[in-house]
C-alpha cells in the first residue's frame, strides 16, 4: 500500500513537472524543471528495481544534460517566445 | 494553429493512455518480457558462463557487447559532431549574448569544489571498476568523471579547465576509448574466437575462460569510461562557448 501511494504521488508529479517545463517561458526555469522530471524518473526506476537504470539517468538525465541544457541557454534568448 | 496542436496532443496522449492498459502488469511472471527463453538464458547462465553477479552488465558488456560498441561510437560521433559544427559555423557571428558573465572565481565556490572534485573522481573510478559486481559501469562512471572537470569549468573559467584537459586530448582519449573495445573484440577474433568473444582471451591470460569474460568485460567498460568522460566534458566546452573554447559561462 505504501509503494503504491509513492508511485501514484511520483507518478502524479511528473505529469506536473513535464507540463511546468513546456509552460514556463524562462528557459533556464525549463532545464531545472527538467531535470527535476528526471529526478523522479531516476526515482521511479530505483523503487522498481532497475537500479543501472537509475544510475544512469541520475547521473545522464538530472547531472550533466541540466548543465549541457544550461550551458545552450547562455548562448540563446532566455526568454521563449511562445 | 496553437489550440489544433493541443487538441491533437490530447488526443495522442489518451490515446497512449487507452494503450497502457493492454501492457502486462508490473514484475507479472507471464509477460513477455519474463517469459521469453532468452530472458530466462540469461538469468539462468550468466553466472556459469562469466561468474559476474552484475546480470545487466554481463547483458551489456558481453552477451550484447557489438550493440554497447557501437553505442559509444555514436556518443564518440555526436561529441565530435557538436564541436565541428559549433567550431565550423559563420566566422563573422558577432551575435552578443543577452548575459555577460564577468566574475571573479568566488572563494567559497572554488575551496568547496577543490575538496569534493577528487571525492567525485575517486567515486567515478569506483562505479567504473565495480560495475560488474554492483550498479554502475563505464557509462555513469565516465559521467561522472566528465562531470568532475565540468565542475571546475563552472567554478573557476573554462580556461582552468582546459589547462587540465585540452580539447585535442579530449578526442584523442575518446578515440582511444573506441581502440581499446575493439581492440578487445580483436583480440579475441585473432585467437580463433569470434569478434567481442572474450573466453577465447583465456589462451594469452592465466585465467579460466570464465574469468577471461570477467576481466574483459572490465576492460571494455574502461575503454567506454573513456570515451564518455572526453566527450561529456568536449560537449560542455563547445556548448558553453559556441563554440570558440573561450571564455565560457
Amino acid at each position: 500500500m505504501g509503494l503504491e501511494l509513492f508511485n501514484t504521488l511520483i507518478l502524479c508529479l511528473l505529469v506536473v513537472v513535464a507540463v511546468l517545463s513546456l509552460w514556463v517561458r524562462d528557459l533556464v526555469v525549463s532545464a531545472v524543471v527538467f531535470a527535476i522530471y528526471s529526478f523522479l524518473m531516476c526515482l521511479l526506476w530505483a523503487e522498481m528495481g532497475a537500479v543501472d537504470v537509475a544510475f544512469t539517468e541520475a547521473t545522464v538525465g538530472a547531472g550533466v544534460s541540466t548543465v549541457v541544457l544550461i550551458a545552450t541557454v547562455f548562448n540563446l534568448k532566455r526568454k521563449a517566445k511562445d | 494553429m496553437k489550440k489544433a496542436a493541443f487538441i491533437l496532443i490530447l488526443c495522442i496522449g489518451l490515446l497512449l493512455a487507452w494503450a497502457a492498459k493492454d501492457f502486462p502488469s508490473w514484475g507479472d511472471p507471464q509477460s513477455p518480457a519474463s517469459s521469453s527463453p532468452v530472458a530466462s538464458h540469461f538469468i539462468a547462465n550468466t553466472g556459469v558462463d562469466t561468474e559476474v553477479p552484475n546480470m545487466v552488465t554481463a547483458v551489456l558488456a558481453d552477451y550484447r557487447g557489438f550493440d554497447t560498441m557501437f553505442e559509444t561510437v555514436v556518443v564518440f560521433i555526436a561529441g565530435l559532431a557538436v564541436f565541428s559544427i559549433l567550431r565550423g559555423g559563420p566566422k563573422n557571428r558577432t551575435r552578443d549574448r543577452e548575459f555577460v558573465v564577468d566574475f571573479e572565481p568566488d572563494l567559497i565556490v572554488t575551496n568547496t569544489v577543490r575538496l569534493i572534485v577528487p571525492v567525485i573522481q575517486i567515486f567515478a573510478l569506483y562505479v567504473l571498476a565495480h560495475g560488474h559486481v554492483s550498479p554502475g559501469g563505464g557509462f555513469q562512471g565516465g559521467v561522472a568523471m566528465g562531470a568532475s572537470f565540468i565542475l571546475i569549468a563552472l567554478s573557476w573559467d573554462l580556461k582552468t579547465a582546459l589547462a587540465r584537459f585540452p580539447i585535442e586530448r579530449c578526442f584523442t582519449v575518446a578515440a582511444l576509448g573506441i581502440v581499446i573495445y575493439a581492440g578487445i573484440g580483436l583480440l579475441s577474433l585473432f585467437l580463433g574466437g569470434e569478434f567481442l568473444d572474450y573466453a577465447h582471451l583465456a589462451k594469452i591470460f592465466p585465467v579460466s575462460p570464465e574469468m577471461a569474460r570477467y576481466h574483459a568485460m572490465l576492460g571494455v567498460e574502461i575503454g567506454v569510461g573513456f570515451t564518455v568522460t572526453a566527450i561529456m566534458f568536449a560537449l560542455y566546452a563547445s556548448l558553453s562557448t559556441d563554440g570558440r573554447m573561450r571564455d565560457g559561462l
